[in-house]
């Protein structure tokens, strides 16, 4: 590794020295092989006081209403400890004191077990997750496999949910999630493809070494792979511009519809968990991981990519808080006419381009040829299917659609008259 | 510690395996059984994870897992009659001979197979994998892709009705 060679256990730019050194010593006193058991419980305090409790917490609840709030041009929780900061543990006991309700007709045993199934594999997604150069739980050589068919799971938990409430909004929430992740899994695995195909590699820290070593990111080389893949992860997660499963107009709460008190709860607190995830894992993938060009010589590689990881989900924030839903058929088409074809495109142009690097004796600097050739590209490409599909931009977007082609205002009285 | 914990999680996948394919059998509810099934897949994907064959097991959970099942999920919400008619059938019988036959077959097969595994063999990379896929067995990979695609086209022509309406295109005006 040629980033940070000391193993100091004071050096808290990599808190792996820290863990390595108190387990060395618990080894020492310890009998049998009681560190590998206290291990997972370092690790998990860890991960729980440096990421898990002020991104869950403070980012995910606290900020993701202030934030829309702001954006809303009105004030959000501020009544709870100075700023409302205290709101969230406010929610969590009020959520822990309310009851869990169950109707009758529904499928106990599956309703119970529907928000377990919910929070595991949220936990689980973090394993393979790079925190830092040598701060990562499990490095699998499959790690980017092993982060969709993890982040699969939660659809399945989900439909459970919605079946097993016995009430018709849930299962219509269930059949949405289901179809909308199908569709939206496809041009997500194939924009990952992309990566992997230029990477040459499939572990996520082999990826970020990927970037170091060419002083580029891949938001840099591939940015239509990005755009595909934050249009895809954030209907994969359910998140607002595309929560057409729990639709508050539509279709009541989803498949929440039946659930109430902290099995709501962990319901809620996992689709932040989700999000955070996949937010780390877009900023592992685009956006360089925990490296930034030299800094994280001087500044904790895991504090930067933390703090990628909350600028990468204050996006999300933001699409929510400013993009309105769309309908369900517009979102399936959309999937299926302009995100597929847009990543086979890309497939395609980073499959000939990797080839090219493999042949060419440009050495390492053939990936700012490659992002001169792909900025424009990904435009251009992105202009031109949606002119071909008929999307174009509203050039002076004053009037309602609905207005301007009934032509103005019409008379009640006279529905005849309506519509030209 | 390596073979205490291996030992562990083997039998606790077994365990954990058997119970939810004998749920598969047992359970009136359909549903619960593709539930227990998907238990079941995820124990096998521990197993490979055991024998340090981390792709194939990732495999096994993105495809039976994530698409297989949910897939067996849709078609028995979308056929209600599947949850309810689900009682004892005359087929009770032929079905316990077929199942001891199919597990003598297995037992045979188990036992004329040398298990000795060469230790210092890496096992199969999933590039080792995608290479093999793309240069030597090429052209069945095509032909398996193309059979696909022709079942997908298949299946729309069969579920299209005779008067599809035109969809919402939004129209050039703007």
């Amino acid at each position: 590794m040629p980033t940070l060679v000391t193993d100091h256990w004071y050096d808290f730019r990599d808190l792996s020295n820290l863990s390595r050194v108190i387990l060395e010593g618990i080894d020492k006193v310890a009998p049998y092989e009681l560190a590998y058991i206290v291990a997972p419980i370092i690790g998990f305090v860890a991960a729980f006081v440096i990421f898990v409790l002020p991104s869950q917490l403070f980012v995910g609840v606290y900020g993701e209403r202030r934030i829309i709030g702001r954006m809303q041009a009105r004030k959000g929780p501020n009544r709870v400890g100075p700023f409302g900061l205290l709101q969230p543990v406010a929610d969590a006991l009020k959520l822990l004191q309310k009851e869990a309700l169950t109707p009758t007709a529904a499928d106990k045993t599956l309703m119970w077990a529907a928000p377990v199934f919910f929070v595991a594999p949220a936990v689980l997604l973090f394993a393979v997750i790079p925190f830092g150069p040598r701060m990562v739980f499990a490095d699998v050589p499959a790690g980017l496999i092993f982060f969709i068919a993890v982040s699969g799971l939660p659809v399945l938990a989900a439909f459970i949910a919605g079946w097993s409430s016995n009430n018709k909004y849930s299962l219509f929430g269930a059949m949405r999630i289901v179809a909308m992740s199908i569709s939206y899994e496809v041009p997500l695995v194939l924009v990952l493809l992309c990566v992997v195909v230029f990477t040459n590699t499939m572990s996520l820290p082999g990826i970020v070494e990927f970037q170091v070593d060419s002083n580029l990111w891949l938001i840099f080389m591939q940015p239509l792979a990005f755009v595909v893949y934050f249009i895809a992860v954030s209907a994969e997660l359910n998140r607002t511009p595309t929560d057409i499963a729990e639709a508050e107009s539509e279709i009541v709460a989803g498949y929440l519809t039946e659930y109430s008190g902290m099995k709501w709860g962990l319901f809620y607190g996992m689709d932040i968990g989700y999000a955070l995830a996949a937010a780390a894992f877009a900023s592992t993938i685009f956006l360089g991981g925990w490296s930034m060009w030299g800094l994280e010589q001087w500044v904790p590689p895991w504090l930067l990519f933390i703090a990628k990881t909350h600028l990468f989900y204050f996006v999300f924030i933001w699409t929510r808080g400013t993009l309105p839903r769309l309908r369900i058929d517009q979102l399936m088409g959309f999937a299926w006419k302009f995100l597929l074809p847009l990543a086979v495109f890309n497939l395609f142009l980073v499959s000939l381009e990797r080839l090219w690097w493999n042949e060419s004796d440009l050495g390492g600097g053939i990936v700012f040829i490659i992002m001169a050739i792909n900025i424009p590209a990904s435009a251009i490409a992105v202009y031109l299917w949606a002119r071909f599909l008929g999307y174009k931009p509203e050039r002076i977007p004053t009037r309602p659609r609905l207005v301007r082609e009934a032509g103005g205002y019409v008379p009640v009285e006279d529905p005849a008259a309506g519509g030209q | 510690m390596d073979n205490a914990g291996v030992q562990i999680a083997f039998w606790v996948l077994s365990i954990l395996t058997l119970v939810a394919a004998g749920g598969v059998m047992v359970s009136r509810n359909l549903l619960h059984a593709v539930l227990f099934l998907i238990v079941a897949f995820i124990g096998v994907a521990g197993f490979f994870v055991l024998l340090s064959a981390e792709f194939i097991a990732m495999a096994q959970i993105v495809i039976y897992v994530g698409a297989i099942a949910v897939l067996i999920l849709f078609a028995i919400v979308l056929t209600p009659q599947s949850i309810r008619d689900n009682s004892e059938t005359a087929m009770v019988g032929p079905a316990i001979l077929l199942g001891v036959a199919l597990t003598a077959v297995f037992l045979f097969v188990i036992h004329d197979t040398t298990w000795a595994t060469d230790a210092t063999d890496p096992g199969l990379s999933a590039s080792d994998l995608g290479r093999a896929l793309l240069s030597t067995w090429v052209l069945p990979f095509e032909i398996a892709s193309v059979l696909l695609t022709a079942a997908l086209v298949g299946a729309i022509m069969l579920v299209r009705s005779e008067t599809e309406e035109s969809e919402d295109v939004p129209d050039a005006d703007a």
